[in-house]
Formats: structure tokens, C-alpha cells, sequence
């Protein structure tokens, strides 16, 4: 019973820690791209390498002050934003998807070469580029705290409060936006891009400013992650992300403001309650180790996640906070 | 702005009287005119010169000059793959021509995106209803006003710069819900609705935008005969209220019925365009809809006679076979 509630605990942790801030940002930009325009980006976690990176490579290599290199990160995702959608947003909704998906990858690639290595320390990246940022916490951050009953570093707790007050203003930004005439527009645009040019809209800006906030919220969510990790690597971004932050969306109910929010604190909960609930079932012998070894968990809790949103797709399409009347429009 | 006013506080009625005079006004400018294609109009709110698109291979459009009476109801009609839709999408920038120019009072749309071209005030509806699903019937409206200031992203943030607007908006939606008898759905979903009452609402939300042009793709396509009736009286409205409507139809009952100047196109050419009555006698149109010789049934008599002519022809042609001779296209017609 007590290693139950350990699990968790250790669990909850999970929900509440960096990690779930990281996709709950990335899903909150591709909410807006996604849910609510209608805009396919699956390369969100390049817009995260470049907020990570933004940092890291100003504070590590340039020298510069640590709030300077956070505008360098959300910069460089605008321009991101802005090259991707220059050339893709005129055509047909897959071609932004394509871009998306090789710049992504092409991105990880080029800052993990060889030539990169000058400004991007290869694959084995760049750290210590948070001090600035940990020192600003109003609490002792090498002492360790107790809290729910798990043990939490001062540098955790300060990046988890900041990361979740980004992730509260993130959604109330969303929420003023979508309940005004702006969203009104941008919703329109996913139902039927034609019938809003037609009635006087220019949509492509439109579009463009989603895919920018988008991007905004993606290079936030990286900056989040390498803060917290306090180092920068390459292939800590690999384009898998995207997807789970996708996933974390759906479950939490697309185009509802807080649907990526629950949405990511459910998934991390539920990738670490399996990994540490399994693990402790096979320690105590009730999965036999010829079934289950604890080396194959760390596979099997992203099957439980796949299984579990298959169930969810079935039972309940919209997701937690989702309008079941609404996705079945679609079905008629 | 019109749309607020009861119908016959329109501006096109000079005389101001009962709701059947703007429509004289229309018919009344354009009865002395020929029935000639390419005619010009007294007062043309649209004018196209010289317009053609193709396809590859296919002219889908070539339209040498077209005008259309301002404040008059133009029907479009055609067989099938005549082009009258293409002609609809190069009109309101949806498509680009390979030549020619097209203006609105005076200036030219050439170049325009279909969002510039509406906010001249030229609307126009689909012939495949786009009602927006997942939006409530009274947001489709709110889309449909112009010159929203919390359409923009930043001025979205704060709402008082647009709460005044919005609900003045809202008042105005709600008005011509009314009218379209859709104010008892307006917070369902627009996906929900009939097909009869997505065709009604797309009416209503161009109307929203207080347009000058209405453009109708096939309005009446798919709609039950007693919603028809409704549709047609809500199209003399817009004629009332001043606006130009321009539609594409296919039943002739409501062609004859509502428009003051009907236009035919088949195979992408304006072959025909006149008052409604005088459709039905033209023989170009009557040949571009049955074919050319749907009245006269070949007797053996004349397949003989037919069949003579060609065969004394083809004898000429081989007799002669120095050119310049003039004659040879003597004696092949019917």
C-alpha cells in the first residue's frame, strides 16, 4: 500500500514538474495552429530547439545576459515561423505539414554536425547556461523540500512555479483570443478557408499569426525544458515530442483552452505511474520476470499510452473537455 | 447602413413609394434595349472585357464583353459546363484569367484577392453551401461584417475597443436572422442545420457584410420547394434594398420568375442575353440546350435530298482540283 502511494506520488511529481510544462506549451501553440486554425505542424519541438537553444548558446557562447538570450530563443522562432509559412501557407494545409516535419528533423541534424560544433557543442551540447535564471529564487535552491510526500530541489520548484505561470498566462492569452472577433476568424478558417475569403478576410495573415503565437509558445516550451534539464542537447529534441504533445492534446480535448494543459499533466502522469507501478510489480514477483523484464518498461508505458488513447478515440472523441455534439458534426 | 432599414427604405427608389417600384426601374432601363449579346447597359454596376480561362485544352471562359445593370437582377444560365461558375470564381478573384480586364463601378478587379474583392463590397455564396460547421449560427453571421476592429490581433486583446461594435454587430445579425426565420437556431451549430437553411444562412451572412454585389451560385439547388419560394422572395429583397444580384440557375420557372435581364453562356461563350421572354424564343439558346436540330425530324425524303447534295459536292471537289474557285461552300446547309 505504501509503495501504491509512493508511485503516486512520484507520479504526481511527474504531472506537475518541467516536463509536463514542456508539452503543455507545446501543445497550447499547436492548440492554436492545430485546434483552432486548422494548421498542421509537426515540427513544434524545432520551435523548442531554437527557445532552448536561443538561451544556451547566448549565455554559453556569447556571453550575454540570460534574459537576452531569451529573446534571441523567441526571435528565432518567429523567423522560424515566418519562413515556414511564407512559402506554404497559400497552398493546400499538407504542404505546411511537410515543411514542418523535415525542417524539424533537418534542424536536429544540422546542430548536432560537425560544423555545428563551434556554436552548438555538438551532441553533447551546451549547459550551465541557467544560473542567472536559479539565482532569481526566492528560496534556497540547493536545499531539497518535501512536498506530497516526494523530494523536490529549490531549482525544480523555482522552475516549475515560473513555467506553470507561463502556462497560466499562456491560457489566458488563448482564452481572450479565441472569445474575440480574432479567434471568431480563426475558427472560421479551419471550418472553410473560401468561405472566409469570401466574405472579406485575408486569411493567409491570418494563419501566419497563428503559426507565429504557435511557434511563440513552442520556443517557450523549450526554454522551460532546457532550464529545467539545465543543459541543451540535440537530440533531446527529437521530433517524437511533437507527437506527444499532439497526443496530450487530444486527450485534453482540442480546441478548448485548457484541454493541452490537462492534457500533458494526464500524459506524464500516466507515463511515470506506469513506469514506476510496473517496475514495482515486477520487483515484488507479481509479473513473473520471464513475462515482463524492468529493462522492457520503459517501452511498454508508451504502449499503455498508445492503448489508452485508442480507448479514448473509441469512448470519447473529444477528449476530456471536448464537446461531443461538436466532433460528431463531422461524422455526418 | 441598407441592411438595417425595412426593405423599401431603399436607396435605388428614387420615388420612394410602394416596394414594386425599383423593380420597375430596373426592368424599365433595360426593356429598350436589343436583345444582342455584348448590349451596352444604361447604368452598369459590373463590366467584363474580353475575359478568358483556360484549362489546358479547354476554354472554359471566353467572354468578349458582358455588362450588368445596377440595381437589377441578372440570371446566368447554361447547360452544364458552361462556365458560369469559372465566370463566378474569375469575377471574385477565387481564379485568375489568362487575358482580359473586369471592373466594379469603374474600377478594375484584375489582380484583386477574393478578400479585396469583397471588401468592395462584391459577395458572392457557393454553389457547394459553406456553412461553417463547428461555428453557432450567430458566429457565421458576426463573420460576416466588415471593418470588425477585434479582427485584429492585437486590438482582439482588449475588448472594449470592440465590445460597442460587436453588439451593434450582434443586433444586425439577429435583424436579418429574423428575416431568414433562423433566429430560433442561432446558438446551434451550423453543421446541424438543413440544407435548405445552410443556403439560407450563407444568403444572410453575405448579407451581413452590407455588399453592393450579390453573387448567387445556384441559391436554389437542393432546396425544397416551399423554402424556394422563401429564397426567392429574400433575392427580390436584396433588389430592393439596391443591391445588383447576379445568379446562376438552373430552373427556368425561377429565372422567368425573378430576373429583370437573363444571360446564357454555353461552352464558355455568351451566346444569348435579353429579358426573360425573350429567352425561351432565342434559337441559339434553345440549339445550345436540346441541339441544333431537335425540331426537325429527318424525313427519308430529305436524308435522300441531304445525302444527294453531299455526294454532287464531293463530285465537284474531284472534278476541280485546281483551287480558287469560290463556291464550294454552296449548297451543304440543312
Amino acid at each position: 500500500m505504501a509503495d501504491l502511494l509512493n508511485a503516486l506520488a512520484v507520479a504526481g511529481k511527474s504531472a506537475l514538474g518541467f516536463q509536463a510544462i514542456f508539452f503543455a506549451l507545446l501543445a497550447i501553440g499547436i492548440n492554436v495552429q492545430f485546434g483552432y486554425a486548422g494548421l498542421l505542424n509537426f515540427g513544434q519541438i524545432a520551435f523548442a530547439m531554437l527557445g532552448g537553444f536561443g538561451i544556451a548558446i547566448s549565455v554559453s557562447k556569447w556571453g550575454l545576459p540570460f534574459w537576452v538570450g531569451v529573446l534571441v530563443g523567441l526571435a528565432a522562432a518567429v523567423v522560424l515561423a515566418l519562413l515556414l509559412g511564407l512559402p506554404t501557407l497559400r497552398l493546400r494545409a499538407d504542404y505546411l505539414a511537410i515543411a514542418t516535419i523535415a525542417t524539424a528533423e533537418g534542424l536536429r541534424l544540422l546542430f548536432r554536425s560537425v560544423s555545428a560544433t563551434p556554436v552548438t557543442n555538438g551532441t553533447r551540447g551546451l549547459s550551465a547556461f541557467n544560473t542567472d535564471f536559479i539565482a532569481l529564487a526566492p528560496w534556497n535552491t540547493s536545499q531539497r523540500y518535501s512536498i506530497l510526500g516526494t523530494s523536490w530541489s529549490g531549482g525544480e520548484l523555482w522552475v516549475a512555479l515560473v513555467g506553470w505561470i507561463l502556462v497560466i498566462l499562456g491560457s489566458l492569452l488563448v482564452f481572450a483570443l479565441m472569445r474575440s472577433p480574432w479567434g471568431r476568424v480563426l475558427k472560421s478558417i479551419r471550418e472553410d478557408e473560401d468561405a472566409v475569403r469570401a466574405l472579406g478576410k485575408n486569411v493567409y495573415v491570418y494563419k501566419m499569426q497563428a503559426l507565429v503565437l504557435g511557434g511563440i509558445f513552442g520556443a517557450l516550451g523549450g526554454m522551460v525544458y532546457a532550464v529545467g534539464t539545465g543543459s541543451a542537447v540535440p537530440d533531446q529534441y527529437q521530433n517524437a515530442n511533437t507527437f506527444l504533445a499532439y497526443a496530450a492534446l487530444i486527450l485534453g480535448g482540442a480546441a478548448r483552452v485548457l484541454g493541452p494543459v490537462i492534457g500533458s499533466m494526464i500524459l506524464l502522469f500516466i507515463l511515470q505511474f506506469a513506469d514506476t507501478g510496473l517496475r514495482l510489480l515486477i520487483s515484488n514477483g507479481i509479473i513473473p520476470e520471464d513475462l515482463l523484464s524492468s529493462t522492457d518498461v520503459a517501452q511498454i508505458r508508451f504502449v499503455l499510452v498508445g492503448l489508452g488513447l485508442m480507448l479514448l478515440l473509441i469512448f470519447r472523441p473529444q477528449g476530456i473537455f471536448g464537446d461531443r455534439r461538436e466532433v460528431m458534426l463531422d461524422a455526418r | 447602413m441598407p441592411a438595417d432599414l425595412p426593405p423599401h427604405g431603399a436607396t435605388a427608389s428614387g420615388a420612394g413609394t410602394t416596394g414594386a417600384a425599383p423593380q420597375r426601374l430596373a426592368q424599365a432601363a433595360l426593356r429598350d434595349l436589343p436583345w444582342e449579346v455584348g448590349v451596352p447597359k444604361p447604368d452598369a454596376a459590373v463590366v467584363v472585357d474580353g475575359v478568358t480561362r483556360t484549362f489546358g485544352g479547354l476554354t472554359a471562359v471566353s467572354v468578349d464583353h458582358l455588362e450588368i445593370q445596377r440595381g437589377g437582377i441578372t440570371g446566368l444560365i447554361g447547360p452544364n459546363g458552361a462556365g458560369k461558375t469559372t465566370l463566378f470564381n474569375l469575377l471574385t478573384g477565387f481564379d485568375q484569367p489568362d487575358t482580359g480586364t473586369w471592373s466594379f463601378n469603374g474600377q478594375s478587379l484584375g489582380k484583386m484577392s477574393p478578400h479585396q474583392v469583397a471588401r468592395l463590397g462584391v459577395v458572392r455564396t457557393f454553389q457547394l453551401t459553406k456553412a461553417l460547421s463547428r461555428l453557432t449560427v450567430l458566429q457565421n453571421m458576426l463573420l460576416g461584417a466588415q471593418g470588425q476592429r477585434g479582427e485584429s490581433f492585437f486590438r482582439a486583446l482588449v475588448p472594449g475597443t470592440w465590445r460597442a461594435q460587436e453588439k451593434a454587430n450582434t443586433e444586425k445579425a439577429m435583424d436579418l436572422l429574423q428575416r431568414f426565420k433562423l433566429d430560433a437556431k442561432k446558438d446551434d451549430f451550423a453543421g446541424i442545420l438543413s440544407g435548405g437553411q445552410r443556403k439560407l444562412l450563407e444568403m444572410a451572412r453575405a448579407l451581413m457584410s452590407d455588399p453592393q454585389v450579390v453573387m448567387l451560385d445556384e441559391p436554389m439547388a437542393g432546396v425544397n420547394p416551399a423554402l424556394t419560394q422563401s429564397l426567392l422572395g429574400h433575392v427580390k429583397d436584396l433588389r430592393e434594398e439596391g443591391m445588383t444580384v447576379i445568379f446562376v440557375e438552373h430552373d427556368m420557372d425561377v429565372v422567368r420568375d425573378i430576373s429583370d435581364w437573363v444571360v446564357v453562356m454555353s461552352a464558355g461563350k455568351i451566346i444569348a442575353e435579353g429579358p426573360p421572354e425573350s429567352i425561351s424564343q432565342n434559337q441559339a439558346v434553345v440549339d445550345a440546350y436540346l441541339g441544333a436540330h431537335h425540331d426537325a425530324p429527318l424525313t427519308v425524303e430529305d436524308e435522300d435530298r441531304v445525302l444527294a447534295e453531299v455526294e454532287a459536292e464531293i463530285a465537284r471537289e474531284e472534278h476541280r482540283d485546281t483551287p480558287g474557285s469560290a463556291d464550294s461552300s454552296k449548297g451543304t446547309g440543312r
